[in-house]
């Protein structure tokens, strides 16, 4: 068993008193007052997490666009220096490699590309065996990543970094100049909320987080756990992955058709859904409320009245802001529609549930 | 930590509390295992009358992250069940070994009783 890798913010965890657990082969901190009370306070005012476990590598020289448009599903050419797409890793069956947000720091030619971090090893390699000639850098080890969500994220960078990114638009991105080096400011998340990601220098990290924690005093800041990261990204219905994302799993079912650009161009997965998209897919990715009471977890079997098998939970919490417990999961596509009924089985016994619109959580950054 | 380890209970592996009255079993989670769990939103318990068996599930408590089954402490036939933890769960994380109590089980047998830990076992479980 390799030893678990520790972000350049773990101390800061610890001062926290946040609880540390394995994941994805990092110490990462869970929670530190409680999911719910920290869910709330990214809903209400604002909260840092440490992604810096995620992986970046970085994609340039004259073939680095040709390369990102065969081995992505989006449209690559489309993106000017300094905005960002939400984009997908195909396999030749159209299953997903992984989802990732490929930003274009200078067109044509340089490209980060920010990957989930149980894949960073899969998708380098992944990468490099069907590159078209880029050079293909995974630098995750040289590279913090600090998100900054809430509707008082805005203010509370401004604070720290001044005025400059207050104006930059959802999925684009501006640079900031730390002591160590470049750094990218994103208006990105995962949490529904308005908000940056912010990649920055590993040595650049402690630093900031001790000066948002600080100035962000008086906003109500709070460090986030990968608890209430989840139960936040669940409220909105976001994939991931190993949820309701995997190599199984086909971008239309997961409603991620409109990161599909099959008009762009050969890429890797398209045949296959050229052919899903002619012949219509058997299930589909829906949001559902349990209408008894209990919790759908992942894995749980949807079925119906009968007990027949209709799909499966791919993730499912108590819903921290509607009180409510609420899942995500695949279902056979004629259940796929609002008001739906179909049943969770849990610990043996069948309870209804019903297909609602998604998000289930309104926000103003969404 | 310093957890709570009330000295006139017994205790599980598992972390389960049981308060003997006669041959009432009235049964809990540690404050330990609340901590541990996080903040509990659901629990689901058996009906008075069911039998439970020493060392099976009886019920599950839930956090928003995970599910955790409970384990009987005795083998016995539920007497009682908390309706109020059911309907206001974050008793079991506010006051483990009072409000938040789960079930009272009638007891087969004291024989049972012996396989269960004294407080000092279980401070020393908990500590490892």
């Amino acid at each position: 068993m390799d030893s678990l890798k520790r972000t350049p913010l773990y101390e800061e965890h610890i001062k926290a008193n946040g609880r540390m657990v394995p994941f994805a082969g990092w110490e990462m901190p869970v929670q530190y007052r409680g999911v719910i009370e920290e869910h709330e306070n990214v809903r209400k005012n604002v909260g840092l997490f440490d992604v810096s476990h995620m992986g970046e590598v970085f994609v340039s020289g004259p073939k680095a666009l040709d390369s990102l448009q065969y081995l992505t599903t989006n449209d690559v050419s489309k993106l000017e220096p300094g905005q960002a797409q939400y984009s997908l890793l195909l396999n030749p069956n159209g299953g997903i490699v992984d989802d990732i947000i490929v930003y274009c720091i200078e067109k044509g030619v340089h490209y980060l590309v920010c990957v989930n971090a149980s894949n960073t090893e899969k998708d380098y390699q992944w990468m490099v065996k069907n590159n078209k000639g880029a050079v293909i850098e995974n630098q995750s080890d040289r590279w913090a990543q600090i998100a900054v969500q809430g509707p008082r994220a805005v203010e509370l960078v401004a604070h720290v970094l001044g005025p400059k990114h207050q104006n930059t638009e959802t999925f684009e991105f501006g640079t900031h100049q730390g002591p160590g080096g470049i750094w990218y400011v994103a208006r990105t998340g995962y949490t529904g909320e308005d908000g940056y990601e912010i990649f920055l220098p590993n040595s650049d990290a402690p630093r900031f987080w001790q000066d948002l924690m600080n100035k962000g005093n008086s906003l109500g800041v709070q460090p986030i756990g990968l608890g209430a990261r989840d139960t936040l990204r669940t409220e909105m219905k976001y994939s991931l992955y190993g949820n309701e994302i995997t190599d199984e799993t086909s971008p239309l079912e997961a409603g991620l058709g409109w990161v599909v650009k099959l008009q762009k161009g050969d890429f890797i997965g398209r045949a296959p859904l050229v052919a899903l998209k002619e012949s219509g897919v058997s299930r589909k990715l829906v949001g559902f409320k349990l209408l008894e009471k209990g919790i759908p977890r992942h894995g749980y079997p949807l079925v119906s009245e009968k007990g027949d098998s209709l799909g499966v939970v791919t993730s499912g919490t108590m819903s921290p802001t509607l009180k409510e417990a609420i899942g995500i999961g695949y279902v056979a596509a004629h259940l796929s529609s609002e008001g739906s009924r179909f049943f969770v089985q849990i610990r043996g016994r069948n309870l209804a549930a019903s297909v609602v619109k998604t998000p289930f959580v309104k926000t103003k950054g969404e | 930590m310093g957890f709570t380890i009330p000295t006139e209970f017994m205790y599980t592996k598992d972390h389960e509390w049981a308060q003997v009255e006669d041959n009432l079993v009235s049964v809990g989670i540690t404050e330990y295992a609340q901590d541990a769990l996080g903040e509990v939103v659901y629990v689901e318990l058996p009906e008075e009358g069911q039998k439970v068996t020493q060392g099976e599930p009886f019920g599950v408590v839930e956090s928003v992250k995970a599910v955790s089954d409970l384990y009987a402490p005795i083998s016995g036939t539920v007497v009682e069940v908390n309706e109020s933890v059911i309907e206001s769960p974050g008793q079991v994380n506010d006051d483990p070994y009072g409000d938040g109590w789960l079930i009272r089980i009638e007891m087969d047998s004291e024989k049972e009783l012996a396989t269960l830990m004294p407080p000092s076992d279980y401070e020393k479980l908990i500590k490892k």
